[in-house]
């Protein structure tokens, strides 16, 4: 217990950083995988090259990503930054795809009468094809964020923070306490942005 | 002088669709719709009904020859406004899972701003056209109505915006027989109340025959007769009497009209 409260302040701090790399991470991912997702489904001939791309980020290891970034101008500057590039780069795959296979998978006679109705090609993305794949999209998201809470911990090796940073130290100096005290949060966090975008996603889904 | 014939409402003028692998779906096809009037095409699956209906509003275009609606060339409109202008009905609805039938019925009128009041008032009007009680039926979802009701409801839908031309592609096909029966009905009585030019695809000579002012039976994407439904039953024409028998023979109960069979010869 002594433990809890003499931490209690950094395991605050860090899971508050913790937050706020994913957080981020997740930003830019959805700002570019779901736009990109619906170009996809617009012309489907770029999907394999383009969502292969990004399963090849995906198989990276994550340690050998921050690792890469680290030598670049600007990014290399601040850990923060590095962190964040990585995440956003390991977040893309599982929104890129759900969206485009969201938008992909709607009945094409809905598709079809959305357009032989005479509804202009944003009025079919925004009242017909986002909200029919908006489930899809969070279960990408879904994935995406919780993924990235995981790895958001090996974020601390290149001195990013985040609860990593308690479990890199509890490892150094054989402190299991340390490395639960890192390990726990981030289980938790990972935990509760599965529950509340699994809620999301079970409110925005089509009942057929 | 006479008065030149009226331009009609849809002019089919050598129109030819081929895929790109060359496949010709639709070959020089020339055909003329007047106002008002319901022509239904029939043919077997495959013969290009369906892609014909299909360059009407422009899901297809021809690639070769053009259709002309009221003398403007489809392709010289704006494609948008083109297609609110013609009602577009399919077996499969394509009732939006995730609006309320008013909403659904009301579409058109939503992509084109108008106020919300005046859309759920000609929701309701048509709902109620189409024999669909707006105080039970307009807040419903789709998944909660019978096949019946949903065609009804797209019905109402390819209605909302008052559109001249009406296009069917075997709207009530996946129906059972009392209910596409009742739909029929329906319809006849709406396209009297409702002056629509209609391009109906359908497989049922008897739903061509109750709808139809014309016939047309379409193979391998070439007109064979286009016929009043009288004519098409009196003719004399091979490809013509082929389609009218295999009706006949699916009606063994009516022997009136079945053709003598071995079995019944003495």
């Amino acid at each position: 217990m002594s433990f809890l409260s003499q931490n209690a302040s950094t395991i605050l701090t860090l899971t508050i950083e913790h937050l706020w790399l994913t957080a981020s991470a997740m930003f830019f991912a959805a700002a570019i995988a779901i736009p990109a997702g619906i170009l996809l489904a617009r012309s489907p001939r770029w999907a394999r090259p383009v969502i292969g791309i990004a399963n090849i980020l995906q198989t990276i290891p994550s340690l050998a990503m921050f690792g890469f970034l680290l030598p670049l101008p600007w990014l290399g500057d601040r850990a923060a930054r590095i962190a964040i590039v990585a995440l956003t780069a390991y977040a893309l795959l599982p929104i890129l795809r759900n969206t485009y296979a969201g938008i992909r998978g709607i009945d094409p006679s809905l598709v079809e009468v959305a357009r032989a109705l005479g509804l202009t090609s944003r009025q079919r993305l925004f009242k017909i094809e986002l909200p029919l794949a908006a489930s899809f999209i969070l279960a990408g998201l879904r994935t995406a964020t919780v993924t990235c809470v995981g790895i958001a911990t090996i974020a601390a090796a290149v001195g990013a923070g985040g609860l990593g940073e308690l479990i890199f130290r509890g490892v150094a100096s054989v402190d299991n306490r340390l490395v639960l005290a890192g390990a726990i949060p981030a289980a938790l966090l990972a935990l509760a942005a599965d529950g509340i975008l699994g809620l999301l996603e079970k409110l925005t889904a089509v009942k057929q | 002088m006479t008065t030149p014939p009226p331009t009609p409402a849809i002019h089919f003028r050598n129109v030819s669709f081929a895929l790109a692998n060359g496949q010709l779906l639709l070959d020089r096809i020339s055909l003329s719709l007047d106002e008002g009037t319901t022509t239904a095409i029939l043919g077997r699956s495959g013969s290009g009904k369906t892609t014909l209906l299909r360059t009407v509003n422009r899901l297809l275009d021809p690639t070769n020859g053009e259709v002309l609606l009221s003398g403007v060339n489809a392709r010289d409109r704006n494609l948008i406004a083109l297609r609110r202008s013609i009602g577009y009905v399919i077996q499969e609805v394509g009732l939006f899972p995730h609006f309320t039938l008013e909403r659904n019925v009301a579409l058109v009128l939503e992509a084109e701003s108008t106020p919300l009041a005046q859309r759920i008032r000609r929701a309701h009007e048509l709902l109620t056209a189409v024999g669909l009680a707006p105080d039970t039926f307009a807040g419903r979802f789709p998944r909660q109505l019978s096949g019946g009701q949903r065609q009804r409801a797209g019905l109402a839908r390819a209605l909302a915006a008052d559109p001249p031309i009406l296009l069917m592609d075997e709207p009530f096909g996946a129906l059972d027989p009392l209910t596409r029966l009742e739909m029929q009905q329906m319809m006849r009585s709406l396209l009297q109340r409702f002056r629509k030019t209609v391009l109906l695809v359908t497989h049922d000579l008897d739903e061509a025959l109750y709808l139809a002012d014309r016939i047309v039976l379409l193979d391998s994407g070439r007109i064979l007769a286009n016929l009043t439904p009288q004519e098409f039953l009196r003719s004399a024409q091979p490809e013509v009497r082929a389609y009218v028998q295999a009706f006949r023979r699916a009606l063994p109960a009516d022997p009136a009209t079945a053709p003598p069979t071995q079995e019944a010869a003495p």
